[in-house]
């Protein structure tokens, strides 16, 4: 019994980790049709900033309890500089060229942001542990889980449902959800794409970035850390249906869960067994769980 | 039909070239052995790019045809290279074969997909197998033809001339294959699919012999490498290698066969000695190389010779 809650928690909250990540990829896909494949990159950036901010914050002295907002911030600076640079200076000349033109174009991303994040931040391990053990533990029926992996996963449910609000309830909202439905008819009404497109990279970069900054606290940051962490995403959002947000938070928790389970049981297949999922997913239902019907063009 | 096709002759030449040349060529025989079997795997992907499909799971193929290799020279004691390469290259050829009765089914990013799963869960099989070295995979046997030991650090042209070979008579078939009605179907295919099935081909069975025939070749290419380097690890299923040949394939360009072998040669080099000079930074080369491509040359380095023949 105890295994089994422990199954379900660690599940649980590894499925948030994915699906903060999962978000940010599945929102830029919807809107913009660009499998990115630099997404791991920016978790990286978000990971690495967050690593020497509060860092440089510890070292000077400043309130420890503080360190959280520095994560966020750190998230979301990443995203507002690396998101509308990368948007603007080179993706939006690429809009209306062949999605697998577009994928090899964030290809190209992820291999020089891998190299620009050693420039910047050298290849020796940054470790940040403060944060993680700041707050203490708590006792879940004999079993001890750090406070901080429940952020991890409010962090999730208020990423999600923040963007579930916006789509449905706000006129942004609704405007991006006609972008996403026809982008041509969407301009011919004056609808600003260009400006949704921007929005919509930078928070999915944000998002990438967020998923980043909290995963710093709990390992040692070191170069190469986002390149397991796309195909993950990937795993997470083909699962769901891509460009679908329901779909994300279920891909996510089947991963989650279907790797905790596979490591508490059988360790051996935890790796192996993520992408089966995946493969299977794909055999049954060729574009994901939640995928929206498509017109066929003759 | 006026229209004579060079290409064999032009490989003929270069194989010839390239068996004269390699022993003035000590340092480069080993980087030049691994361009070759990296290059048959860029060859069957550009077989799949030309109808319009791109892979990110070359890497399975690449790695089960190694790990074939490795594992009858070490386990079955096979030692004749030939029968080595050709274990190596019929395994994934069944394997290409099952797969693909599922796979002609998808195009595009799903396709892309689904291939890049299927490789991943080779590799996280392959890590947690101790019998076949987990992470840190096995090496092969010097393997031998003739009676003679051909692959090893001392004397490296045997394997290299066997590379040029293998690597000549893919390329020729490939070529060939490409000039018949079916390997044509290729663009029509990439242009539109439903007009083709309307002309009454079979777009899934021409998917499907395209899906094997690449396979085939990459495991032939990992066959090659298995035998190069000596050694073997799950990191060539991983999707970054993956990665790696799909990056070459749009460097060499899909206009002729020669293109993927060049692409490879090429990019073997810089890549050495990029690492050799500037570790840190040559992904990043690559990258803004791979974004310089892409805008400017979308159809790879083989449309510049191209467009020089066009023009003389």
């Amino acid at each position: 019994m105890n295994e089994f809650l422990a199954v379900l928690m660690d599940g649980l909250i590894y499925s948030s980790w994915l699906f903060v990540i999962a978000l940010g990829l599945t929102l830029i896909y919807g809107v913009m049709k660009i499998l990115n494949m630099a997404h791991g990159s920016f978790y990286a950036l978000g990971a690495y900033a967050a690593a020497s901010m509060v860092g440089y914050w510890l070292n000077h002295g400043h309130a420890p309890m503080a360190s959280y907002g520095i994560l966020v911030l750190a998230a979301v600076l990443v995203g507002l500089i690396a998101g509308p640079l990368i948007e603007r200076g080179l993706l939006r000349f690429m809009y209306g060229r062949d999605e697998m033109v577009l994928l090899l174009v964030t290809y190209a991303l992820f291999l020089i942001l891998e190299d620009v994040i050693k420039l910047i931040w050298g290849v020796d391990p940054y470790f940040i542990p403060e944060p993680y053990s700041l707050l203490g533990t708590m006792d879940i029926a004999s079993l001890t889980y750090p406070y901080y992996s429940f952020i991890l996963i409010g962090v999730a449910v208020l990423a999600g449902g923040a963007v579930a609000l916006v789509l449905q309830y706000t006129r942004q909202g609704k405007l991006l959800l006609a972008v996403i439905h026809d982008r041509e008819v969407s301009l011919a009404m004056g609808i600003n794409v260009s400006r949704f497109y921007l929005v919509t990279f930078t928070v999915g970069t944000a998002l990438a970035a967020i998923g980043g900054a909290l995963t710093a606290p709990t390992v040692s940051v070191v170069p190469g850390m986002g390149v397991e962490v796309i195909v993950l995403a990937f795993a997470v959002v083909v699962i769901g249906g891509l460009g679908s947000l329901e779909g994300a938070a279920l891909g996510a928790l089947i991963v989650g869960l279907v790797r905790s389970a596979a490591v508490h049981y059988l360790p051996q297949v935890e790796l192996f067994c993520i992408y089966s999922v995946m493969a299977l997913v794909l055999i049954f239902r060729p574009k994901g769980l939640f995928a929206a019907a498509e017109v066929r063009k003759i | 039909m006026t229209h004579t096709d060079k290409t064999p002759f032009v490989l003929l030449a270069a194989l010839v070239v390239l068996l004269a040349l390699g022993p003035f060529l000590p340092k480069s025989l080993f980087l030049l052995t691994m361009s070759l079997g990296k290059g048959l795997v860029v060859l069957g992907l550009v077989v799949l790019l030309r109808t319009g499909l791109v892979s990110f799971g070359q890497g399975l193929y690449y790695c089960v045809g190694a790990y074939a290799v490795g594992s009858l020279s070490q386990f079955a004691s096979v030692k004749n290279a030939v029968l080595l390469l050709l274990a190596g290259t019929l395994v994934t050829a069944i394997l290409a074969t099952i797969l693909g009765f599922l796979l002609a089914n998808y195009r595009g990013i799903f396709f892309a997909m689904l291939t890049l799963a299927l490789s991943m869960i080779v590799y996280g099989l392959l890590v947690k197998t101790s019998t076949l070295g987990s992470t840190d995979g096995f090496n092969v046997p010097p393997a031998s033809l003739l009676g003679k030991v051909i692959s090893g650090q001392s004397n490296q042209y045997p394997m290299f001339a066997l590379a040029c070979i293998v690597a000549f008579v893919a390329a020729v078939l490939t070529n060939s294959y490409l000039w018949t009605a079916l390997g044509q179907l290729s663009s029509a295919i990439r242009d539109n699919e439903i007009r083709v099935e309307y002309m009454g081909a079979s777009v899934r069975n021409a998917v499907h012999t395209k899906y094997v025939l690449a396979g085939a070749l990459a495991g032939l290419g990992g066959a090659v490498t298995a035998l190069a380097i000596g050694h073997i690890d799950p990191e060539m299923a991983y999707w970054t290698t993956s990665g790696e040949f799909v990056f070459v394939a749009i460097l060499g360009g899909t206009g002729s066969v020669i293109a993927p072998f060049l692409g490879s040669i090429i990019f073997e080099f810089i890549r050495t000695y990029a690492y050799q000079y500037s570790p840190n930074t040559w992904q990043l080369v690559l990258g803004a190389a791979l974004l310089l491509l892409i805008i400017f040359l979308p159809a790879g380095l083989w449309s510049v010779f191209a467009r020089l023949r066009r023009r003389t």
